[in-house]
């Protein structure tokens, strides 16, 4: 039976591995949705930004460079060797929690108590802004992303089984586990995870226990901003730190309406059901429609659950008082 | 208040029954060009029930929000315990002592009972965040010293039975007593009642009456409360104070405003100059 030979089996794993990568997109969305009843549409961007800031101080490039040149006639592209992958990584973690401090700061901060699609709409000028903040910083050229993660197919695992993975992803599969461990602790456990929670469900209620929304606002984006960089990372040693990378949040979409907008294992199983599903779809099924399924695959399934179960696998259920 | 053992938290500012605890002087506030509070002053004693009442739009909940920080007035000063108040922020003020419950309910939706009556705790944990997520000990600690005081006042309001429940199942009624649990779980000097009877039938009023009469007598929390049934007001509260298209007409106890000829007036609707 050609459905359980090894061959089989591979497309399986890769399709969980590649779903993987879509998850962790997905989490940040979540996340923000969660906590602030925002659909974050700059997501994608958080993450392009997170690992040009990344790059920008691994090799040492300075900041605003072409802007600097072209207004004082100048020549400076890079300032010394660069620096360590580390102390680069802790960096742009502090370079994204500022950076959520802006957000809620200058804009945010201005919108309590306003509709959803209000926010919604400024996430948008938000994404344009931070597209247009990363080009003047670091440029856009596409740079390679290299933290020292593993590359290449796993020798192992061919020993064993036959099978043909990347180690790559499996340090996704792995860290996205170790992320999503840690973001359940903090969100159901914790006197944070409860104020994260009462905000998201009423803003002057929250404001009326002693809750600053700036405060919280800034620990959510934050968290957001966190995610995105591990997205980022993951996404960038993949396929280049380049300005189609913010795109990766259109993949995210459908993982969405499969978990749920409000459920983290939601998104990680929406996540890889999608890369499954597209992997398999496209190997057995895609010969007969004329192959490249992969691109529509996913949106398809969306549609589908729309039609069928528009809250998502686990997303809350949607009752109307009447 | 008597949530915690007697004598586990005494408040130093807290002062002596019948000394004012806080006092709004010319408060006005204006939306665009519309007035909804023109130059109000009054007081509100410790340990008494103080009344707010007055036909609809009278600017009652507007006063309501200037005290607890939504709005902040363009005139006028706010005592509160013997200090002038900062244009403070509304999580800053609830900081400082002062709950609320809503008009239109405002729980959180999606927690239970319990977990809703905790944030009203908020104020109160001390411990860290971080620490928290790091090494829970301590933090666990406290969580359980919290969960305790967050039981006797389930104990209090009767809603034991709904402990878990999630508060957008319940019935209004209820949603209501969970509202105020949520207040009173912050031990406040001055808990604010946006109308804690609204949309209730006679026996849900009754209950309600008798848990701000026990709150107020029991544990000497000072009220402030917005009603429309008059009945409740004038058997409930010390003292009333009438506002009438954002001004005040009337002031002091209930029998008194009951006989005040502008009280009257503005409730039987005679046409205003």
């Amino acid at each position: 039976m050609a459905f359980f030979d090894v061959f089989f089996w591979e497309v399986v794993v890769s399709g969980l591995l590649a779903g993987v990568m879509y998850s962790l997109v997905a989490l940040g969305f979540v996340l923000i949705f969660k906590a602030s009843g925002i659909f974050n549409f700059a997501q994608g961007v958080l993450a392009l930004f997170a690992a040009l800031t990344l790059v920008g101080f691994q090799t040492g490039q300075v900041p605003f460079s072409h802007l600097i040149n072209a207004v004082l006639g100048t020549n400076i592209q890079h300032w010394g060797e660069g620096t360590h992958t580390f102390l680069a990584i802790v960096l742009t973690l502090l370079v994204m929690i500022g950076l959520a401090w802006l957000i809620v700061r200058l804009a945010l901060s201005k919108l309590v108590n306003q509709e959803g699609i209000i926010l919604f709409m400024a996430t948008i000028g938000l994404a344009y802004v931070l597209e247009g903040l990363g080009d003047i910083m670091w440029g856009a050229d596409v740079k390679t992303l290299d933290v020292g993660l593993p590359t290449g197919p796993s020798d192992t695992i061919i020993d064993a089984t036959g099978m043909f993975v990347e180690k790559l992803e499996i340090a996704a599969a792995i860290v996205a586990v170790l992320l999503v461990v840690s973001l359940t602790i903090f969100s159901q456990y914790t006197k944070m995870g409860r104020a994260l929670r009462a905000v998201a469900d009423d803003h002057q209620a929250a404001l009326s226990v002693g809750i600053s929304l700036e405060t919280i606002w800034w620990v959510v984006w934050s968290v957001a901003g966190i995610v995105a960089l591990v997205a980022g990372v993951m996404w960038g040693a993949k396929s280049g730190v380049q300005f189609s990378l913010s795109l990766i949040a259109l993949k995210a979409l459908p993982v969405l309406m499969l978990g749920g907008f409000t459920s983290i294992p939601g998104a990680i199983i929406g996540g890889l059901i999608i890369g499954v599903g597209e992997k398999l779809f496209e190997i057995y099924l895609g010969p007969m429609l004329g192959g490249a399924t992969e691109n529509w695959f996913a949106y398809m399934l969306a549609l589908v659950f729309l039609l069928f179960r528009p809250q998502g696998l686990f997303g809350e259920r949607i009752i109307e008082r009447v | 208040m008597a949530f915690v053992d007697p004598g586990q938290i005494r408040d130093a500012d807290a002062g002596q029954k019948g000394d004012v605890l806080l006092r709004v002087e010319d408060v006005s506030l204006s939306f665009g060009g519309v007035k909804a509070i023109t130059a109000i002053s009054f007081d509100i004693k410790q340990g008494e029930i103080r009344a707010i009442i007055g036909p609809n739009g009278a600017g009652k909940t507007s006063m309501l929000n200037v005290i607890n920080g939504f709005y902040h007035p363009q005139e006028g000063e706010i005592w509160f315990r013997g200090k002038k108040r900062k244009a403070l922020k509304p999580h800053q003020i609830a900081n400082e002592g002062i709950a609320r419950t809503f008009q239109n309910i405002a729980l959180f939706k999606g927690m239970s009972t319990l977990d809703n009556i905790m944030t009203g705790r908020l104020t109160k944990m001390k411990k860290n965040m971080f620490w928290q997520a790091i090494w829970r000990g301590p933090a666990e600690r406290e969580e359980i010293e919290h969960r305790e005081v967050v039981e006797r006042i389930i104990d209090f309001l009767e809603i034991q039975h709904i402990r878990k429940t999630s508060v957008g199942r319940l019935p209004y009624g209820l949603q209501k007593r969970v509202e105020l649990g949520r207040a009173l779980a912050a031990e406040p000097a001055l808990l604010l009642l946006d109308e804690p009877m609204a949309g209730m039938n006679v026996e849900e009023k009754e209950d309600m009456s008798r848990f701000i009469i026990d709150v107020n007598q029991q544990f000497g929390t000072t009220i402030a409360l917005i009603e429309h049934d008059m009945g409740v007001v004038m058997d409930l509260s010390d003292r009333v104070v009438v506002l009438d298209y954002g001004k005040k007409i009337g002031d002091g106890p209930p029998d008194e405003v009951r006989r005040n000829q502008d009280v009257i007036d503005a409730y039987l609707g005679v046409a205003h100059d």
